[in-house]
């Protein structure tokens, strides 16, 4: 059996074509408020290219080539590793502000709730 | 045998990356599944590296002999660069991470583009649609990366003036042309139908450092302003190499992972030219003109600076007030200290909300991140297109550390580079506060006339000392149940 891939031809533009439609659709209803976090984290995502770059390394046969291929998993190492950490971190901030109201947040619009925290901010006043 | 299991194993493992990575972008549409999303992309990118090693079983008979090395020279390089950027990326300044993002981008375009090279270096033959695909790979991620270093570069403030030469434009035109023709030839010589007039490792050699420069060149020109569109359209372009190598590679996770991306960053700067009332188009190719300096003297009133303490008891007894944090908020990392402050506000029965321009700051949402950061709750931050509106209403608008995003001549000034671009209607409280560390121009390097209306005083200093003074100023009232 053989396991290779091939895609080619109209394959190749059909993947990207319902690839580019799903990448659309799924950052679309992102919240503004995530985005930072997001341009983030799809920097991390095509990090993937070190696995690429592995391969390339992997199948070279000149010193240029391995130079060349080094450099491609030096940047994509760094590309994934880097991407993640900020990402991550940029997260976790959001995580420590403990509110559950995910649920109501729709694309660029906020619930309109007027009223100030009271109950709240009264034990925050310290000192 | 080995090489069937290899290939069905990196197969197998390929295809669970490409889902987990998609799905981990789709669990970042909350704050609340947000981290794990983040978390599943990482599984499964960490699968597909760790699966990638079984390649080492599927070279050819001419690779065969440098495996040993090969497999040493990968492995150290993953760990250097693994290392140095896990070190960079924890310790990098939450002010300072759009620069992150630009040049961990940079790297990845650099990734695709090193990838292209060794396959166009390499003594293989490519037909035609191949080697077109590899040559598109490069130049664009030849361009990202030397573009997000000039990204970089301009927001540590490295390079601090944008470059303005006459028919720059001209040349860049030109210079991508001139690429896209020497591509156009390398894919003519390659496939046979004629004798190239160089040696094919400088015709690639060529390509690659015009596409260098194409980056730089087109990056120069564009101001700092704008610079979170441009690297949103870097990110962009690296996922659209990252996408194009993988064909070349033939690596269906790869082209899925780069496509995502490709698609997502196109509609993320579509987001972000929408937010400023600009194209992207504009954005990229039409540069910021010097400010004009007559303006100056067509400004009515003058500035008039209060104490911090002054306008924090003023907002102490005021019904509302709304912030307007911008870029300053975060240099001085005193967006702890302004939660303080507005605490103390509520306490006091001040109804407080967040107005956040989508370009505050040096990234869109990178407001949200840094209030986010300093605990305040998500119901308070309010984006622009919701919250204009009730700035006639408010009794004093806060604007801190921002500049440009509530420059009224965004709105009349037909001359103002930032002419149409939305801004928070921060002129239109009864009362404006200005929190700013000098009398310098915003990042766009335009006057903003809102500084000299009848209603704003300014408050000199940094943001995060001011906040400390005016949360003095109010604690020093007593108890908010005395007060009236």
């Amino acid at each position: 059996m053989n396991f290779q891939l091939s895609i080619s031809g109209f394959t190749a533009i059909y993947l990207f074509m319902v690839t580019a439609f799903a990448g659309w659709v799924i950052i679309g209803r992102v919240p503004a408020i995530l985005h930072t976090p997001l341009m983030s984290g799809s920097n991390f995502v095509h990090g993937i290219v070190v696995v690429g770059g592995i391969f390339a390394l992997l199948n070279a046969t000149a010193p240029l080539e391995q130079v060349i291929g080094f450099i491609a998993v030096l940047l994509g190492a760094g590309n994934v590793a880097g991407g993640f950490a900020v990402t991550q971190r940029m997260l976790a901030m959001f995580k420590t502000s403990g509110h559950d109201g995910a649920s109501t947040h729709k694309h660029t619009k906020h619930p309109r709730r007027v009223t100030a925290v009271g109950s709240k901010s009264t034990s925050a006043q310290k000192t | 045998m080995l090489i069937t299991l290899s290939q069905l194993v990196i197969g197998a493992v390929d295809l669970l990356a490409a889902f987990l990575l998609m799905f981990g972008l789709w669990r970042m549409a909350s704050p609340v599944t947000a981290p794990s999303g983040i978390l599943v992309a990482g599984i499964g990118m960490v699968a597909a590296i760790l699966a990638s090693f079984l390649y080492m079983f599927t070279v050819g008979a001419a690779a065969k002999p440098h495996l040993p090395v090969n497999i040493g020279l990968a492995v150290v390089a993953l760990l250097l660069g693994t290392g140095i950027a896990w070190w960079t990326g924890r310790r990098v300044a939450v002010t300072a991470m759009p620069q992150a993002v630009a040049l961990f981008n940079g790297m990845g375009g650099g990734a695709a583009a090193a990838i292209a090279a060794v396959e166009l270096f390499g003594v293989e033959t490519h037909a035609a649609v191949q080697l077109s695909v590899t040559l598109l790979g490069a130049l664009i991620g030849s361009i990202s990366l030397s573009g997000s270093i000039i990204a970089w570069a301009k927001l540590e403030r490295l390079l601090d003036k944008p470059l303005h030469v006459p028919g720059l434009q001209v040349f860049n035109g030109a210079l991508l042309l001139l690429a896209f023709a020497l591509g156009g030839y390398i894919v003519f010589v390659t496939t046979g139908a004629g004798k190239p007039l160089l040696p094919m490792p400088e015709l690639v050699e060529m390509f690659l450092g015009m596409s260098l420069l194409y980056g730089i060149m087109m990056t120069l020109p564009i101001g700092g302003a704008d610079m979170p569109v441009v690297i949103s359209v870097f990110n962009a372009f690296t996922g659209l190499a990252v996408g194009l190598e993988g064909y070349v590679l033939q690596n269906p996770a790869l082209m899925i992972a780069g496509m995502l991306v490709g698609a997502a960053g196109l509609l993320l700067t579509m987001l972000m030219a929408q937010g400023m009332n600009r194209s992207i188009a504009k954005i990229l190719f039409a540069s910021f003109g010097p400010g004009k300096k007559t303006k100056r003297g067509a400004i009515k009133g003058s500035l008039k600076p209060v104490q911090a303490s002054d306008a924090g008891i003023f907002m102490r007894y005021a019904k509302s007030v709304l912030i307007c944090p911008g870029y300053g908020l975060a240099v001085s990392q005193g967006q702890g200290k302004l939660f303080d402050f507005v605490k103390l506000l509520q306490a006091a029965g001040v109804i407080v909300k967040f107005a956040i321009h989508p370009v505050a700051g040096r990234m869109p949402g990178q407001m949200d991140v840094l209030l986010a950061e300093a605990g305040v709750p998500y119901e308070l931050i309010v984006q622009l297109a919701d919250i204009n509106e009730e700035f006639k209403t408010t009794d004093v608008a806060l604007v801190i550390g921002a500049n440009d995003t509530v420059n009224p001549a965004a709105r009349t000034d037909k001359n103002s580079p930032i002419y149409g671009m939305p801004i928070l209607n921060a002129d239109q409280a009864k009362k404006c506060y200005v929190v700013k560390r000098g009398d310098g121009k915003g990042y766009a390097g335009i006057v903003n006339p809102l500084f000299y209306a009848d209603c704003t005083f300014m408050v000199y200093g940094d943001a995060a000392a001011v906040c400390v003074a005016m949360a003095e100023a109010v604690r020093g009232l007593g108890a908010p149940a005395a007060a009236a």
